[in-house]
């Protein structure tokens, strides 16, 4: 099959036609024989002769043994109650603390809850400005990091099993030496940071040792590409009508993308027809999330994002020379006339976002067509950056491996990070670092870098320590502990401190800070508030209100937006690309982190490695993105079944000396001529979960471009690899499972998104008796809007870590094995090299009146509540998987084998402990969360109320960035959710079946530009 | 062997598995449990009178009612019985700061969802599960806890219901026969209790 082939076949579709894969879109006989199996690849199949034969003996047995197993005796379970139980504690309740995750030294607001002492579950922080309650992948799984049982669990010098006494007595020794000479062979390298305690401790450091220096490396988050702006901007999506990305993922990536999902979708949720919505024009060379979500998308090369923001500057008449010209015809003479013109026409209520992987001179242009427009202090603000100096993290790296090489460096102390693993490659880290004479490494792992290092500390984990973040908006948040460190793990602050002759636990650092801070005695000086703009009686009080509350309210730059500095001149603005325009032949080579295990620092995280990575949903592997018309022009078959294996390539660029291997994905939407790796994968030194998977690409990347480099070489290497993606699991073969309006058409007949689809079959029409359910009590009912899912899967993490869902492997994935109780489908619409639209649409259960899951166990193993849940017992359960055949959303999943952990002590602290562990042997699907559904109802009995709407939070609607989920009482016609089903774009998936699912869908109503 | 004789074998081993099932050796009712210290819920209870809840402290608040920490114990213990050897265990449990190890003896299999707050505020007493506590010298399980037994309940809880007023009380007298149901009937509503499609609910329980 060839991309001609699929062209002609598109062609030959009416209306809005929508597909999943490439091969979808091919529909060879093949992928149809792949689509018709429940579970492909022979999972459910005895086709040996002898084999079914002894299962049928076997089956035989163990029917008969299945009445005795009850007889067995329970074991003895002990009861260990406190010797003096703390006074808020109430068992079987848990308590919510305040805290942070660091993330790239910026915070993530969270509640973690807390099950007598240990954390099982974060949420965000439902007052905290940067998040408002939603979550994201990473903080969701980071908990899974804590019980990690592969984390690095003491204090290590040269192999041998130390005490943080020892070290601190060796740090000290090491450190009168160092006075004597002012510091001039110490070096600290560190990862971003905004912790006001330890930038504080970092400077009273250099000031004692003036000839000291401080770095900064973070693979992910501190690298720049061109120089860094001098400058953060802090978006106001809510007030921007029309929003252009340049290359910014700013609903899918970073500790900013909370707030902004919040803010974007807000403008995209519709109650009337009439509702006004915002428009999204994106540019990029890969797809991403922002990019799914544009209403109007370009794929241009990483390179050509400096043509595409100076060209857009012209237009909106910022001088800055005529713009370079490598841009496509339909991008220069369609596209870009059309963006200058919405912007013009919404001047002051429309913004330009340039993403953080482009160089400064695209900040700079960003920045004066706000200023053109009159967009600061309206939909952008421009602040000095949060985190502390140095901000180039690559100029910093490269400074310090020169003087490493140098010989200037005699005590080199990295706090965090994996250098020796993701330094850039043509700096040749390990052997500079060799030529230090002493160096000290803190780090969760006993990693690559770790391994070359005296000393090693084993690093605590954030909800094992005290100490302070920045959110993106400079808002200040406490991190506090939510258990002992489990192995006696110590945070930078103290190692820091330690150096600083102040070996204090973490908890008096901060504290010692912030009391200086309040009586204005530290160097930074801080407007210490609450929320209502009072200040503090004592340090006390703000101490106490500062831990209650996560966060210092007075310190948000989007509460208190600040006053704008002078603009960048914009001549500085024009400065010339970033690269010289003879690389600009080749293929262009796009590095971006894993949008999961980032650079590897969560590769042994078995959670993220098995969540479907947003669009491609590749699992336990990182791949080469390519589009169709650059595989076919390599050579590469464009279209696969199922998840066969990928072809390897290897990736040359020149100076480099070894090639890159890794495995290819065509990934539509991606442009031409642009290969996008993500790196982070192939450490050999992770633990049992991450050691060895995927491919690494780090060898490719250099200091000079760390984002994207032209001129790259890419030869087949003639070898095969499996890569395992779900996207094609649980296909419901183009029954348009999504429905997409234009907002016009919408506007004129409302009854557009119904037209959609296939009417609902009426109540009656049922070969069982239609009133055997009469719900009279509560009726639970759910809603996804289309239009407000941006596809970043927080649900689905949400999900795995609130019901206990195992992992299963890749292999297992393989076989469709996956346990996720929800996924998120993506559908591609129009053409396979640029789709003009992409869809998301997160599947739960549907929790079906006419269930037709329930009349096929043979067992009543899933039966209906009264409530209109479709119960799944698992005690009862014995695995016949009828249910699972029967189910034609495909949303239930068995435990092939026994999934979930049992003998790994170190993770039974992690589990929630009002659901069940599932073994071998049953089904399992999506509940609706009925033990929050079960703790409210009790709740709201004994203060004899009814459940109020809202008192009920799933866990996916918890996290959803951006409200797209909606659970309550369909009976109570004042709630949300019957509200939101009262609207004319609410749907039912495959409702023509008569399932009558309590979930339903709220269409997607675009919002294109009619000029293009 | 005839045809007869193999229906015959069958039925029998059916019968012994259920009869197995049920019987006290698989449910473990009325057997004593030894304990680190031989607590007697007959003299605390019975005796001194102390209300359930100085102890079970979470009982009306949570679904777990609560195990009393070592410090519950030496609040009485440190002024009364101060050198008795039976009391060693407590008194070093505090002293120590280690945790005692009580046995479960109430063990509902771990794919059950009891909870406390919501039975003792529908006017369930201690005594309907527990059996007459303030009588017994050492803790045993009273009831079978079968799902059986559970359903009786949970679909006519009429027949158990007494005022909340009364929930604590061991000596409580259940009205007989008719009077209970008429009782029951109209706690039921007072309560607001489910119904039974709601109380037979698979999620109730299980999740």
């Amino acid at each position: 099959m060839t991309l001609a082939d699929v062209r002609s076949r598109l062609a030959g579709l009416e209306g809005r036609a929508y597909w999943r894969s490439l091969e979808e879109l091919a529909d060879t006989p093949d992928f149809k024989e792949y689509v018709h199996r429940e579970f492909p690849d022979q999972a459910s199949e005895f086709n040996d002769p002898a084999g079914r034969r002894t299962f049928l003996k076997l089956m035989g047995a163990s029917l008969a043994l299945a009445g005795v197993s009850a007889c067995t005796r329970q074991p003895e379970e002990k009861l260990v109650p406190y010797v003096k139980q703390p006074e808020e504690i109430v068992p079987g309740r848990p308590l919510y603390y305040a805290t942070a995750m660091p993330q790239g030294g910026v915070g993530v607001p969270l509640l973690a809850e807390n099950h007598m002492g240990r954390p099982t579950k974060l949420e965000g922080n439902p007052e905290h400005p940067a998040s408002l309650g939603a979550s994201d992948i990473l903080s969701q799984a980071s908990v899974l990091n804590l019980y990690d049982p592969d984390r690095s669990r003491t204090v290590i010098e040269r192999g041998d099993v130390k005490t943080w006494n020892a070290f601190i007595t060796a740090m000290q020794a090491a450190m009168t030496s160092h006075r004597a000479l002012e510091g001039a062979g110490l070096r600290i390298l560190t990862e971003p940071i905004t912790s006001p305690s330890l930038v504080d401790q970092i400077q009273t450091l250099l000031e004692d040792l003036p000839q000291a220096k401080w770095h900064q490396w973070d693979a992910v988050y501190g690298a720049r590409q061109g120089g860094a702006p001098g400058f953060d901007a802090i978006y106001n999506f809510a007030k921007a009508d029309v929003v252009v990305s340049l290359d910014a993922d700013f609903l899918g990536w970073g500790p900013a993308q909370l707030r902004y999902t919040k803010d974007f979708s807000s403008r995209r949720r519709l109650n009337t027809p009439a509702d006004a919505l915002n428009r999204l024009y994106v540019a990029e060379p890969v797809t991403t999330v922002t990019g799914a979500n544009a209403d109007h998308r370009v794929a241009v090369k990483a390179r050509e994002i400096h043509d595409v923001v100076a060209s857009l500057a012209t237009g909106v008449g910022v001088n800055v020379g005529a713009p370079a010209g490598t841009l496509a015809d339909d991008v220069r003479s369609k596209w870009i006339p059309a963006v200058v013109a919405d912007l013009k026409a919404n001047a002051g209520k429309c913004v330009v976002v340039a993403g953080d992987h482009q160089p400064a001179a695209v900040h700079a242009l960003a920045r004066s067509i706000n200023q053109q427009l009159g967009n600061i202090g309206q939909t952008v603000h421009y602040v000095a950056p949060i985190a502390a100096s140095p901000a180039d993290g690559t100029a910093s790296i490269v400074e310090l491996v020169a003087d490493m090489n140098a010989g200037k460096v005699d005590m080199l102390v990295m706090l965090g990070g994996n250098p020796v693993f993701n330094a850039p490659a043509d700096l040749n880290f390990v052997a500079a670092l060799d030529k230090v004479a002493m160096r000290v490494h803190l780090g969760t792992y006993v990693d690559e870098t770790a391994e070359r290092c005296q000393w090693h500390v084993n690093e605590a984990h954030y909800l094992e320590m005290w100490g302070d973040v920045r959110a993106f908006d400079g808002t200040i948040s406490l991190i506090q502990p939510l258990i002992a460190p489990i192995y006696d793990g110590h945070s930078a602050l103290e190692v820091v401190g330690a150096l600083n002759g102040v070996p204090k636990p973490g908890l008096d650092l901060v504290k010692d800070y912030w009391t200086r801070a309040f009586e204005g005695q530290t160097k930074d000086k801080w407007s210490l508030n609450d929320r209502n703009g009072r200040a503090f009686a004592t340090a006390d009080a703000f101490w106490r209100h500062a831990l209650h509350d996560g966060f210092i309210a007075s310190t948000s730059m989007i509460s208190n937006p600040p006053s704008q500095a002078a603009p960048a001149s914009v001549g500085a603005a024009a400065a010339a690309p970033s690269q010289p325009a003879a690389a600009a032949a080749g293929i262009e080579i796009v590095f971006r982190p894993d949008p999961h295990i980032l650079d590897g620092r969560n590769a042994n995280n078995g959670w993220l490695q098995e969540l479907p990575k947003p669009l491609s949903k590749v699992v336990w592997d990182n791949v080469a993105y390519m589009s169709p018309r650059t595989a076919e022009r390599l050579g590469i078959s464009t279209y696969r079944v199922g998840n066969q294996n990928q072809e390897l390539i290897d990736i040359t660029l020149p100076g480099r000396s070894t090639p890159a291997r890794i495995p290819v994905w065509i990934m539509p939407g991606t442009a031409d001529d642009v290969i996008a790796v993500h790196f982070g994968y192939g450490s050999k030194k992770s633990g049992r979960v991450g050691k060895d998977v995927g491919h690494n690409v780090f060898g490719l990347r250099s200091s000079a471009a760390p984002w994207f480099e032209s001129g790259a070489q890419v030869a087949k290497a003639g070898e095969t690899y499996l890569v395992v993606s779900t996207q094609n699991h649980f296909a419901m073969e183009g029954r348009n499972p999504v429905r997409a309006v234009d907002l016009t058409e919408y506007r004129t007949n409302p009854k557009s998104v119904a037209a959609l689809g296939h009417n609902r079959p009426p109540k009656t029409l049922t070969l069982y008796n239609p009133d055997e359910h009469q719900y009279n009590g509560n009726k639970w009912g759910m809603t996804l809007d289309l239009n407000a899912c941006t596809g970043c899967g927080a649900c689905v993490a949400a999900c795995v870590a609130e019901n206990n869902i195992p992992v299963v492997g890749k292999i297992q994935v393989n076989k469709s094995r996956e346990m996720h109780w929800l996924r998120v489908d993506t559908y591609y619409e129009g053409d396979a090299n640029s789709p003009s639209a992409i869809y998301h649409q997160p599947v739960p259960c549907q929790q079906c009146e006419n269930a037709p899951c329930e009349v096929v166990c043979p067992v009543a193993a899933t039966v209906h509540s009264d409530e209109g849940l479709n119960d799944m017992v698992y005690n009862r359960c014995v695995g016949t998987r009828y249910c699972s055949n029967n189910c034609p959303y495909k949303v239930r999943r068995f435990n092939f084998m026994l999934y979930a952990d049992f003998y790994t002590p170190e993770l039974y602290a992690q589990r929630n402990p009002d659901v069940t562990i599932r073994s071998r042997g049953v089904m399992e699907k999506c509940t609706y969360c009925v033990q929050r559904i079960n703790h409210a109802r009790i709740d709201a009995k004994t203060a004899g109320t009814p459940i109020a709407d809202g008192a009920i939070v799933t866990a996916c609607e918890q996290a959803c960035p951006a409200n797209a989920i909606v659970f309550g009482d369909i009976n109570d016609p004042n709630s949300r959710v019957a509200k939101l089903k009262a609207q004319e774009r609410n749907y039912g998936v495959l409702e023509d079946l008569g399932t009558r699912p309590r979930t339903t869908y709220l269409a997607k109503v675009r919002n294109p530009n009619p000029a293009l | 062997m005839s045809l007869a004789g193999v229906i015959g074998l069958a039925l029998f081993g059916g019968w012994v598995i259920f009869t197995l099932m049920r019987s006290s050796w698989v449910t473990k009712q009325n057997e004593f449990v030894a304990q680190p210290v031989q607590f007697s819920h007959a003299h605390h209870v019975g005796g001194v009178g102390l209300d359930c809840r100085y102890c079970h402290t979470s009982v009306e608040k949570s679904s777990f009612a609560g195990i009393p920490p070592t410090k519950t114990c030496i609040n009485c213990h440190s002024q009364l019985w101060t050198n008795a050897p039976i009391l060693e265990p407590v008194r070093a449990s505090f002293r120590d700061n280690t945790n005692l190890n009580w046995i479960r003896v109430n063990d509902l299999p771990d794919f059950v969802y009891f909870n406390h707050q919501i039975h003792v505020r529908q006017g369930v007493g201690c005594v309907t599960c527990h059996g007459p506590v303030d009588k017994m010298p050492l803790m045993y399980q009273a009831k079978p806890l079968l799902m059986e037994w559970c359903l009786d309940c949970h679909r006519a809880p009429e027949k158990f219901l007494r005022p909340r007023d009364e929930v604590f009380n061991m000596a409580y007298q259940a009205p007989s026969g008719a009077e209970q149901l008429e009782l029951g009937l109209r706690l039921k509503k007072e309560y607001n209790v489910a119904d039974i499609r709601h109380m037979t609910s698979c999620s109730i329980c299980h999740r």
